[in-house]
């Protein structure tokens, strides 16, 4: 699509020439629509991505501050990314709507209530000390959420109500050696760094602990690298370059210092898939940042999901004979963002699973990041819609590969729901996942 | 290409409009913002771009009544859209029309597996209806390439193809019954609700199908449903020439080989895509035919034993027969990259289609490699050659001044030859506002005269889709009265645009 940005707009910024030839591919052919969350619900074209990419080529095109039909529209996309997934001419929607968004931030005033929430979360999420403190005030205001509406509302309903695990101890930085053979020490077969995340060490440490024991037992070795955190996807899905930044380049050092080190690294490895596609695009990022891109590229080349990293190294023969049903969730991070759509699905047959799908399982669940908190009601509609189609194919076990879908889901679903890795370790020789131990799973 | 001039009058009540028309549809349905409304500006050809007056977005039926009522009432042009995927430009918006969208009336309303027959709103993307039918092993036909988005109601507007209408047919084909909302608001029901019963009735929902938006509204339709192919299979044939290739099609059609597609790929097209399968062709392939047969194992076994000889005959010198689903696919794949292969290619590209005789089909491709020798673009081609339905691909650089007019009078050159060859000028896109000055070049002036007053008959005042279709804007008051003798018109100082 033809675009008429000023070309004195183009040549201050490189973000807004890219824009312009994103724009550029676009044919307006309208494929993307039919894979649009938001699409599904607002049946409205400015709803879509390809009114969004029209709202985006209009702002760069006028220059100036964006109005605010523009920035809402642009607010509730989720960035689930199905429509550059199915998009027929290669569109980049990611890096037009995330620089779309920093161009928002940095010239559109949100109203006071929004600017306060949007700083909270962006503090909030990537320190775990502090989220656990924003739970435990959840706590106390949970009673009161009926005086509450939308976000504030969101964010009392979202505050788990069964007590936080304890921090566990595999979170801190440290190496774990490869597990013994017959009591023997087992040379390396790979040396990998586990991001073992913001939310998740304080949500759910199963994950962590369950990923760590799978690569063991594989003859791997597993790095958690001092000084990295929080990938800070967060702050870059609410346009926050500034909060995001500090966090993306202290995971560059904090790896590429193992990577440089003695024993060097064969992978990064994520076991939360929105973290995973955000670390995939440090290299995007950075790239105009001579003193960064070359490592930012280096870290998003050595990024992998678990579950392409297992599908690589071959998983081992299962030491128990499940045969459940798992019904496979597939994120959109992970299969639109990073486009892994077999690998777990393979890897939890090869487990011993029968594995289900979810019909409409394009559709995004309405987690993605803080959009649930931010969008309430687009988010519910989608999580009722996730949660039915789930409900529809008569599994026993729900399984996924992010976080955050499993938050938005796992309370309503009517199913055990855990974390892929948690399914791989329990089937080569771990711990049944806390989450099946004791339930009646539904019948045969 | 012009556009009737936008009546200020209208354009003047915008805000008394917006607020009347949100009285019926609720206020979160119409828009009126101006940021808002330009993402509305264009359907599937960005060319064209119209701001339109409003935008409204009706959630049922009566609704849609009202609407049309309340504009009827006040000279209000309306413009019908369904997901904007047409690439005729027939939802470009006018700017003092009313762009009435359908996009809520999206549900299959009942499936009725005995009769093979659903009932579904105009809405409903088309591959929506396969997807609520396929557990009963049936699916709704009709694929154009667009049926993951483009709506059924759209397809009916459009009188929409696909790779299998070869066999199959068209949309005009597996429509059963319409209900639809005339410009006035009246609702009416044509054809019937299952496949035998409208027999007897003056075909008017066969005059509406295809009739672009310009006769009335579709609300809801009867969709005829088919059983799936037990089997599908497809041949690729490799040919040394473009000549070659197309005396295949006429060959495997001679032999009473009815294909459920024949596609045709030129050597530019393969180029692209080999680039995006990372699969290389042979050297020697000029042209490149897909031919798929379906139905039970053992008829497709033979058919396939059938038109491989036919393509030996014809000088193929490469043949691949899927032997699996997956392979199936993989063969496919290609075709279906085609046009974002050549996307990346060149900045801009504009497909047009036509349709000429399958023995025609060499005799044209000759004349479009002149044409683009003459207008100095490119172009290559992919279309469905079992009806000689003709895609040229030709490109340019819109930001290159001039160049968008170059490739429109090399598209319109392509569409006369379509004509000139005994063809027509549209297959499956429709004329819109992209090949309406052409239609003087396919019909005579009378001809044109008797199907405006089949649109006077239905839209008297001429608000529903002017500018669309026809070269010149329907006179109805002066039908009315019309006399015409030996083709002279009594009319022929009405403007033209």
């Amino acid at each position: 699509m033809l675009s008429h940005i000023p070309q004195a707009a183009l040549d201050a910024d490189p973000n807004v020439q890219l824009a312009k030839d994103i724009i550029g591919n676009c044919v307006h052919c309208g494929v993307c629509l039919s894979r649009c969350p938001t699409y599904a619900v607002k049946h409205e074209e400015n709803d879509s991505p390809r009114g969004r990419i029209f709202l985006m080529k209009d702002m760069y095109e006028k220059g100036g501050v964006p109005d605010a039909r523009t920035v809402e529209h642009l607010d509730r996309c989720l960035t689930c990314l199905a429509c550059e997934a199915i998009c027929p001419s290669g569109v980049e929607y990611s890096k037009l709507i995330a620089h779309g968004r920093e161009y928002v931030e940095e010239h559109y005033k949100r109203p006071l209530f929004q600017r306060a929430v949007r700083e909270l979360l962006v503090r909030l999420i990537p320190n775990a000390r502090l989220f656990r403190l924003a739970i435990f005030g959840g706590r106390l205001g949970r009673p009161f959420r009926s005086l509450f509406s939308g976000t504030l509302r969101a964010m009392l309903d979202m505050v788990p109500t069964t007590p936080l695990p304890a921090p566990s101890p595999v979170d801190r930085p440290q190496t774990f050696l490869p597990a013994p053979e017959g009591g023997r020490a087992v040379k390396p077969r790979k040396r990998v760094a586990l991001l073992n995340g913001c939310v998740q060490t304080v949500l759910d440490t199963a994950i962590n602990e369950a990923t760590i024991r799978l690569l063991q037992r594989h003859g791997v070795e597993v790095v958690v690298a001092a000084g990295s955190g929080c990938c800070g996807a967060p702050a870059e899905h609410m346009g926050d370059e500034a909060q995001a930044l500090p966090l993306v380049k202290a995971n560059i050092d904090a790896w590429l210092r193992e990577a440089d080190g003695p024993d060097g690294l064969d992978a990064i490895v994520i076991n939360t898939s929105g973290c995973g596609t955000s670390i995939k695009a440090y290299g995007h990022a950075l790239r105009l940042d001579p003193a960064w891109a070359d490592k930012a590229a280096r870290v998003s080349a050595m990024a992998r999901d678990i579950t392409e990293f297992m599908v690589e190294i071959g998983l081992q023969k299962p030491t128990i004979p499940t045969g459940l049903r798992v019904v496979y969730h597939s994120a959109c991070s992970m299969q639109h963002g990073q486009r892994i759509v077999n690998q777990p699905k393979d890897l939890l047959r090869a487990a011993g699973f029968s594995v289900l799908d979810v019909p409409e399982g394009y559709l995004c669940c309405g987690s993605a990041g803080t959009y649930n908190l931010l969008q309430p009601d687009i988010a519910n509609e989608l999580k009722a819609r996730k949660l039915k189609n789930i409900r529809s194919v008569q599994a026993q076990i729900a399984a996924s590969g992010n976080i955050g879908c499993m938050t938005q889901l796992a309370g309503e679903v009517g199913l055990p729901f855990v974390h892929t890795v948690e399914l791989l370790d329990w089937a080569t020789g771990g711990p049944e996942p806390a989450a099946i131990q004791g339930q009646k799973l539904a019948a045969e | 290409m012009q556009m009737p001039e936008p009546n200020q009058a209208i354009i003047s009540q915008r805000d008394a409009l917006a607020q009347g028309l949100r009285q019926i549809v609720g206020k979160d349905w119409v828009i009126s913002d101006d940021a808002q409304r330009r993402p509305y500006q264009c359907d599937g050809i960005t060319a064209y771009m119209a701001m339109p007056l409003l935008v409204v977005l009706p959630g049922c039926a009566a609704e849609v009544q009202a609407v049309l009522r309340f504009c009827n009432e006040r000279g209000v042009k309306i413009v019908p859209r369904g997901s904007g995927t047409s690439l005729s430009g027939g939802a470009l918006p006018l700017e003092d029309g009313v762009l009435l969208v359908t996009s809520r009336l999206c549900n299959v309303l009942e499936v009725d597996a005995h009769n093979r027959v659903a009932r579904v709103q105009p809405g409903v993307p088309n591959i929506k209806i396969t997807e609520a039918v396929s557990h009963l092993g049936l699916c709704y036909m009709p694929d154009p390439s667009s049926q993951l988005i483009s709506t059924i109601g759209g397809n009916v507007a459009e009188n929409a193809g696909g790779v299998h209408c070869l066999k199959y047919g068209v949309t005009a084909n597996h429509i059963l019954g319409i209900q639809a909302v005339l410009m006035t608001g009246e609702m009416v029901e044509l054809g019937g609700a299952y496949l035998g019963a409208a027999e007897g009735e003056l075909d008017l929902m066969g005059v509406l199908t295809g009739s672009e938006g310009l006769l009335a509204v579709v609300t809801e339709i009867a969709v005829r449903l088919e059983p799936v192919p037990e089997v599908a299979r497809v041949i690729s044939m490799s040919f040394p020439s473009v000549e070659e290739a197309c005396a295949c099609v006429g060959a495997i059609i001679g032999v009473g080989v009815i294909p459920a597609g024949l596609e045709f790929m030129d050597r530019k097209v393969l180029d692209a895509v080999s680039v995006l399968i990372k699969e290389k062709f042979d050297d020697r392939t000029a042209a490149l035919l897909l031919c798929e047969l379906d139905g039970t194992a053992v008829e497709v076994d033979a058919l396939v034993g059938v038109v491989s000889d036919v393509a030996r005959a014809q000088g193929a010198i490469e043949l691949k027969v899927s032997t699996t689903e997956e392979e199936r696919q993989r063969i496919w794949s290609s075709r279906k990259l085609a046009f974002s292969a050549i996307g990346k290619l060149c900045p801009d590209y504009y497909c047009t289609d036509g349709t000429i005789p399958r023995n025609k089909l060499p005799e044209v491709l000759n004349k479009m490699a002149d044409m683009s020798k003459k207008y100095g673009l490119d172009y290559a081609n992919c279309f469905h050659a079992g009806d000689g339905n003709l895609h040229p691909i030709i490109m340019y650089d819109a930001a290159k001044p001039g160049d968008l007019e170059k490739a429109e009078e090399f598209g319109a050159d392509v569409l006369i030859a379509c004509v000139d060859a005994g063809g027509v000028l549209s297959g499956e896109h429709g004329i819109g506002v992209e090949k309406r000055d052409l239609m003087t070049h396919q019909f005579t002036e009378i001809d044109l005269q008797q199907q405006q007053m089949v649109k006077c008959a239905f839209d008297p005042k001429d608000l529903l889709n002017p500018g669309k279709m026809f070269p010149t804007l329907c006179r109805c008051a002066e039908f009315g009265r019309m006399h015409v003798h030996n083709g002279n018109l009594r009319f022929a100082d009405i403007p033209r645009f």
